[in-house]
């Protein structure tokens, strides 16, 4: 099964590209370069064009994607990436340019990029956006020092982030690099913000709150106007993390709920492909009073011209090389204008539809730690399965042998043993029902025969892997 | 049009599981305060056939590398892409797929990744790569974090010949953090070593310099080398165009601690600036790999003994330290690198070093041509690369809107970023002598 590594297929003089001839008069660089730069030796692989396209193909066929099958990653959003996206994101007008260009040279991307951030502003309620963000840490990033700049901008000075116990890594990560100090509250027993625990931890030095709502275990934060006047009762900003954004669109915006600034994660919400890990992007909103502080430049409209605006003297400055990740941008447009305001709507609707269904028929095997009307996605514990001596990871790596991906797992930390499950709108109702069978038979194999789903998996390519080895030994490179 | 499969029987179907009457009624949630209470004000949904239409329409506003001929650079390359990148990269099983969380189901993207490593170890010279960043301007930014907690220091020795966007996303990062970044002047298109040299002390967190330069100029890395080595501390970092590697000594060689930069030049299309992948590789010591930013791949063995790949050294990372973590970063540029991956081996051995040289050698044509003409000087003549400088009795903004009548993308007005004036010309090896002789033509004529 195992595929050798792409160096072990070299064979001395094999070439797998061609090139023209040299057409200019031939130099010997020796001659102009001094020898101590010029390098001596290049140890990669010889193959052939088809040895390439016959080793890649094996790896891939070791992968799965969306396109084989559920991908119920809780947060992640793992739905259908539509093949027209791609063919628009391939349209050579639009990818055979150049990040210099003048601006009037690409009238054409630019209108593009506009219409997109005006839809996005439009989705979430905010006032305008910048796209630079490459992904959504990068826009919490972003985002946080937007927060950053307009304290000091106004010459007051705020030390603190609060975020939730069940927030993403990002939010307390990207907060520390922002130069904020962190304070983590406990949600209550319905797994939403605690008011008196919030009211507790505010003061003066709070600048925000990152919230995500619906929250990671797909509950809607009901009092979300309060947890807004609390916070800016105290002079404190409220962030959007828009990772579950999928969850309300064309019922609620964020905008309205009182939030300042915010990310939207185009590659969850707006079906942009996740590459098996990227790229991304992490677009941000933020409210009228904050356009200043945005990052540099702004894409702007005056008449029927687009330019970027790069005269912005209170701008956090720039946080990304050219404009930010302009081919995942092309694909999250194709994907609005296919929808239309009906199409999101109906993204949503099915989506919620989706995670209730699984919800209602899976709450009886494993333990539902939170009863509240949840939306997109919900969480369950595995806590039952591990008084029979299997653990949440087992039961991910058996659902792997049954050919469908697993949930997020561990994830919300406030629940024991977690499975995160989120279908997304895109999965018809026999493919939820085959997931939700699957667990059922594992659930049943832990009481029959718990060795098997303790040793899961068995029918992968590989056998479940040793990280701890990995991570002792580390073994980074051939 | 949608991507809902389940009709409108089946969610009927679904409801009365659920045990409620309407979808509105799980939406309760939501309390009527911040209910909107209208539609959005996006448009009608479009069918594939409009759609493509629509787009296509704006999309011919645009002027395209395809009828133009570029000599556009500045970090953003138009290198020749070999066909199978995008055939191979189209495979669902690779584009579709998410991080990977279970390996087990993951190897393709996983083996990918340590390949990816091992190319770009190799090409620097370093011993450890982690698995992409945003893009080069970020991981300049993210090297120069990563050496400050190494060396506990704050001052950053900045050359003014790194690439002004990458020197802006530095300070940006580097504001939080309270770094002092002092900017070291550029003469005759390469950073101004007595001026580094009298910065320099015990107090320097990182000498950060580009290599070639952003003006394309090979810095004097061998002089770099003998300043680091006098103050201990003091960490160099190298922002390389990795294309460029396949003909220079790698940066490791100069005394380099960490090599960063910008990953498009292997294989990716231009893009209008991305998606393109930063990438990050660093000595093997552990001071160092602990401080990484990122994802890591490692191989290890399965259950059975036999070898596999998993994401590792994760305790860095910030879904496990959270506050604690060395960066931020989740989401990379997975497929870029990938792209890159795939670039490196199809290129290979020889490729690497020929696409590197056909560079070298058709620049350096160009250049020597423009200097011989009376209103153009080549400022950083005998030690670029792929690109150099020119500056030019002329006013730059003629010059080049002059040239693109003729359907030639001339270069990059270097005033559009507010310190020198001139103009910046890259070369790779897809341009011809016919254009390079073209150009040379035109700008004599004016």
């Amino acid at each position: 099964m195992a595929e050798k590594l792409i160096i072990d297929y070299s064979s001395s003089g094999r070439k797998g590209y061609s090139l023209p001839p040299l057409d200019v008069p031939d130099i010997n660089i020796e001659d102009n370069v001094e020898s101590k730069y010029v390098r001596k030796d290049l140890n990669f692989p010889e193959v052939s064009e088809v040895d390439v396209v016959r080793h890649y193909t094996a790896l891939s066929e070791l992968n799965y994607g969306v396109d084989s099958g559920i991908y119920p990653l809780g947060s992640c959003t793992m739905k259908y990436n539509p093949k027209r996206n791609e063919d628009i994101a391939r349209i050579e007008k639009l990818t055979q340019i150049h990040p210099y260009q003048s601006d009037d040279d690409v009238q054409g991307s630019l209108q593009i990029l506009h219409e997109l951030k005006t839809d996005l502003a439009e989705i979430s309620g905010m006032d305008e956006m910048t796209l630079q963000p490459a992904s959504g840490a990068h826009g919490e990033f972003t985002g946080l020092l937007i927060i950053r700049k307009y304290f000091e901008d106004k010459g007051i000075e705020k030390t603190k982030v609060i975020v939730p116990d069940s927030a993403h890594g990002t939010n307390p990560a990207s907060a520390v690099m922002a130069g904020f100090d962190i304070v983590e509250i406990d949600s209550n027993e319905h797994g939403m913000v605690d008011l008196e625990k919030l009211k507790e931890a505010v003061d003066d030095d709070v600048a925000a709150l990152m919230l995500t709502n619906p929250n990671t275990l797909g509950i809607f934060e009901k009092d979300i106007k309060e947890i807004a006047d609390i916070i800016h009762d105290v002079g404190g900003l409220l962030y959007y993390d828009g990772a579950n954004l999928n969850a309300v669109m064309g019922y609620a915006r964020p905008g309205d709920m009182d939030f300042d600034v915010l990310h939207l994660n185009l590659h969850k919400t707006f079906s942009t492909p996740h590459g098996g890990g990227g790229p991304g992007s992490g677009t941000v909103g933020v409210k009228e009073f904050l356009k200043p502080y945005l990052p540099r430049p702004l894409l702007v409209k005056e008449e029927d011209k687009y330019y970027w605006e790069y005269d912005k003297p209170k701008s956090i400055g720039k946080v990304h090389g050219f404009y930010g990740n302009y081919g995942v941008l092309i694909r999250a447009y194709s994907y609005i204008k296919t929808l239309g305001y009906k199409g999101l709507k109906k993204t949503t609707e099915n989506a919620v539809l989706n995670a209730n269904y699984m919800k209602a028929k899976l709450k009886e095997d494993f333990v539902l730690p939170y009863e509240e009307n949840s939306l997109h996605e919900f969480v369950l514990s595995g806590i039952k399965q591990k008084e029979k001596g299997v653990s949440t990871l087992n039961i991910a790596k058996r659902l792997l042998d049954y050919g469908q991906y697993a949930p997020t797992i561990y994830f919300p930390l406030v629940v024991k043993e977690a499975m995160m499950i989120e279908p997304t709108e895109t999965e018809n109702i026999e493919t939820l029902n085959k997931f939700i069978d699957t667990l059922k038979i594992i659930s049943k194999e832990i009481d029959d025969n718990p060795e098997i789903v303790q040793n899961a998996p068995h029918n992968t390519s590989v056998r479940k892997l040793d990280e701890a080895k990995a991570a002792r030994e580390p073994d980074l490179k051939w | 049009m949608d991507y809902v499969s389940n009709t409108e029987q089946e969610r009927q179907q679904m409801l009365k599981e659920i045990g409620v009457e309407a979808i509105e009624d799980i939406f309760d949630s939501i309390p009527d305060e911040v209910r909107l209470n209208r539609e959005l004000d996006v448009s009608e949904g479009m069918s594939e056939l409009e759609l493509k239409r629509h787009i296509n329409k704006i999309a011919d506003k645009n002027i395209s590398l395809e009828n133009y001929t570029s000599f556009l650079g500045g970090g953003a390359y138009d290198h020749y892409v070999p066909s199978i990148i995008d055939h191979l990269i189209s495979r669902q099983e690779f584009y579709t797929a998410y991080t990977p969380y279970q390996a087990e189901l993951s190897q393709g993207t996983l083996q990918v990744v340590y390949e990816y490593q091992s190319m770009i170890s190799e090409l620097t010279g370093m011993d450890v790569a982690n698995a992409s960043l945003l893009d080069g301007g970020s991981a300049t930014a993210e090297a120069i974090l990563m050496a400050s907690r190494i060396s506990r220091n704050k001052k950053v020795l900045i050359s003014s010949a790194l690439h002004p966007s990458y020197r802006e996303v530095a300070k940006t990062y580097g504001k939080p953090k309270d770094l002092d970044f002092v900017e070291i002047s550029i003469e005759d298109g390469v950073t101004n070593l007595e001026e580094l040299e009298d910065n320099l002390d015990n107090d320097v967190a990182a000498i950060v310099v580009q290599y070639p330069n952003f003006y394309g100029s090979i810095e004097n890395m061998e002089k770099i080398k003998q300043l680091k080595e006098e103050y201990k501390k003091a960490l160099l970092i190298v922002v390389a165009n990795p294309i460029a590697l396949g003909l220079l000594t790698p940066p490791k060689e100069f005394g380099a601690d960490i090599v960063t930069g910008e990953g498009q030049s292997l294989g990716n299309t231009i893009n209008y600036g991305g998606p393109y992948l930063g990438y990050l590789a660093c000595i093997n010591d552990r001071k160092f790999i602990r401080q990484l930013p990122g994802r890591i791949a490692g191989a290890t063995v399965d259950a059975d003994g036999n070898r596999g790949y998993v994401l590792t050294l994760q305790t860095r990372e910030q879904h496990i330290r959270r506050e604690k973590a060395t960066s931020n970063m989740c989401t990379n540029e997975a497929l870029n690198a990938a792209i890159s991956t795939i670039y490196m081996a199809t290129m290979g051995k020889k490729g690497m070093k020929e696409v590197a040289e056909q560079s070298y050698k058709k620049a350096h044509y160009l250049a020597d041509k423009i200097d011989e003409l009376e209103d153009f000087e080549v400022v950083n003549s005998d030690n670029f690369f792929h690109e150099f400088w020119i500056t030019t009795k002329l006013a730059a903004k003629k010059v080049l809107s002059n040239l693109k009548e003729e359907k030639i993308l001339g270069g990059i007005d270097i005033s559009r970023f507010e310190e020198e004036e001139g103009i910046l010309i890259s070369v790779t090896e897809k341009r011809t002598k016919e254009e390079l002789d073209n150009l040379v033509r035109l700008l004599e004529a004016m």
